[in-house]
């Protein structure tokens, strides 16, 4: 056997997705990206395959970049990102289906109560070590960041970093939960997470005095926001319009509240 | 030929090709990784991907260091902690336990091996990265806390082998030691110890592949910064570790690099176990 690579493909068409076996498939909506997005997707398929019998829903995990590459190839009808599209992937549309904002969050026995946005940079540049600059007690301070190719991380990245990069000695989770779970742990500690997703085991810090919520955000004065954006190549068309229209619906929307996210409407 | 004959023949041959799938799969996986991951260290550069500390992927920076020298630290850490234990372990079970304590203790060693690494990992966060973090300050996910674990995830390796290698020396050994008015101890440090070296050689070498390959445990308590750490209370981050942490997310050029990542792992443990096994093998060869 001089090729045994020849296998590869024919092993992954096997037990890949059913995107690529053809056939019945050709009725599924394939809706694939951002991890993020993707809990809450699953919620609105579940609820749209009910309204719709006979609709197949197929969501898909990947990360951002890989559904928007995804929706460009025409592999999914619908790609999902959680960070904002680069220059030369404007050409897709884009529809924001709901927002998120971001949480720097601290342990609750933390006396610091807000930061400004500068000082939350310094402190994940690794300028700012002690939390007595803050006003809090005399403690290094922990930093808790999320791993390259994140959309939380990239996200975080574009709205408090800009060009300047995390350093190097932050300590690296690969999940929201992961970075919660640490920061409720250790009194020092400083991470970022979904807004949706702070609870009462951590404390969000006011930025710039303003606080992280819903009202703060639809006012535009809490700046730490980023879009989730659902993707199509071209117009949205046929069972992917109809279940972007539902999600953008009253009912779509209601959902994402419930969630924790903020709705567009 | 008759039928036996060609029923052998078919036996031998059906068994041969078994064997060879081991061989062969190896041998893909490895033609695979390096297909995957060797063209993007070229184009960037040996040097920056191996003496680089910047591991920036998303602007194509992706320096090994840290991780390099995290799995060194961390296997060495490991080693420090499980070689003493485990071996003082392999020899109050061959020589000094009373048959029942050895009996108790050998399967609860056995077990050990079969915990999951995330249960290890978990047990990790919980109990030790908070002790870590509270009696020695830093953020407890440390070089420390990641050798500990490791330590004792090694331990029923190096045990159980070298407990086997202790016990294959024959008999003559102990009774000429004793004989000679040699007390346990001594015979344990200066007869049978020398004796099984080569075998003890082999356990640590299997747990030390064990620690350097572990990623689960590590990846919970590691705390996973990609930076040279300063003191066994630093975050480290393992080349495994990496891999695992950014695969779900990783493409293009960023995924290229985890397989180059894989490929490094590949060299490094080439060379351990190559270093380690000439070692043992000479030390036969002078003895002998």
């Amino acid at each position: 056997m001089r090729h045994p690579f020849f296998i590869f493909p024919l092993i992954l068409c096997v037990l890949g997705p059913p995107s690529c076996r053809g056939g019945r498939v050709q009725k599924d909506l394939i809706v694939a990206g951002s991890t993020s997005i993707q809990p809450f997707a699953d919620k609105w398929a579940e609820v749209f395959m009910e309204k719709r019998p006979g609709l197949g829903i197929n969501v898909q995990g990947g990360g951002s970049s890989a559904g928007i590459q995804a929706c460009k190839s025409g592999a999914c009808q619908i790609g999902m990102s959680s960070r904002e599209l680069k220059k030369d992937e404007k050409d897709l549309t884009e529809i924001v289906i709901a927002r998120d904002g971001l949480a720097i969050i601290v342990h609750p026995s933390n006396p610091v109560r807000g930061a400004t946005l500068a000082q939350v940079k310094q402190i994940f540049s690794g300028d700012l070590t002690n939390w007595k600059f803050l006003g809090g007690p005399d403690k290094a301070i922990t930093v808790v960041t999320r791993e390259e190719g994140s959309g939380t991380r990239g996200a975080f990245q574009e709205l408090v970093m800009g060009k300047i990069r995390i350093f190097r000695g932050a300590i690296t989770e690969d999940s929201n939960g992961t970075v919660r779970e640490i920061v409720a742990h250790d009194p020092h500690s400083v991470g970022f997470i979904s807004l949706g997703l702070v609870n009462e085991q951590v404390r969000a810090l006011a930025l710039d005095g303003v606080e992280g919520s819903e009202a703060s955000i639809v006012a535009g004065r809490y700046k730490l926001v980023r879009p989730f954006l659902f993707l199509t190549k071209g117009e949205p068309t046929g069972s992917a319009k109809e279940f972007i229209d539902f999600v953008l619906s009253d009912e779509g929307q209601a959902l994402v509240k419930k969630e924790g996210l903020i709705p567009v409407k | 030929m008759n039928r036996l004959e060609r029923k052998d023949r078919l036996v031998r041959l059906a068994l041969l090709v078994v064997a060879f799938s081991a061989v062969s799969i190896l041998a893909v996986i490895t033609v695979f990784m390096f297909e995957q991951g060797t063209p993007i260290i070229f184009k960037y550069g040996v040097k920056n991907f191996l003496a680089g500390s910047d591991w920036y992927p998303s602007e194509k920076s992706f320096g090994l260091w840290p991780m390099i020298v995290g799995s060194i630290y961390v296997t060495f850490g490991a080693l420090v902690i499980g070689v003493p234990f485990g071996l003082a372990c392999a020899i109050v079970l061959t020589e000094f336990a009373s048959k029942r304590v050895r009996g108790l203790i050998k399967p609860v060693v056995e077990l050990l091996a079969g915990i999951p690494s995330v249960v290890y990992g978990f047990m990790g966060v919980v109990i030790l990265v908070p002790f870590i973090r509270e009696t020695f300050g830093g953020p407890g996910l440390s070089v420390l806390a990641a050798s500990i674990i490791l330590g004792i995830m090694i331990l029923p390796t190096i045990i159980s082998i070298s407990v086997d290698s202790i016990q294959a020396l024959p008999p003559a050994y102990r009774e000429g030691s004793v004989a000679l008015g040699a007390t346990k101890w001594q015979t344990v440090r200066m007869v049978l110890l020398p004796a099984a070296r080569s075998g003890i050689i082999a356990s640590i070498i299997l747990g030390m592949g064990r620690a350097i390959g572990e990623t689960m445990a590590t990846i919970m308590i590691a705390g996973n910064a990609v930076s040279v750490p300063g003191s066994i209370l630093a975050p480290v981050r393992t080349l495994t570790s990496n891999i695992a942490l950014e695969m779900s997310y990783a493409t293009g050029e960023h995924r290229q690099a985890l397989f180059a990542t894989g490929v490094i792992l590949f060299i490094i443990i080439m060379i351990l176990n190559t270093v380690a096994n000439a070692t043992s093998a000479r030390r036969k060869k002078a003895k002998g």
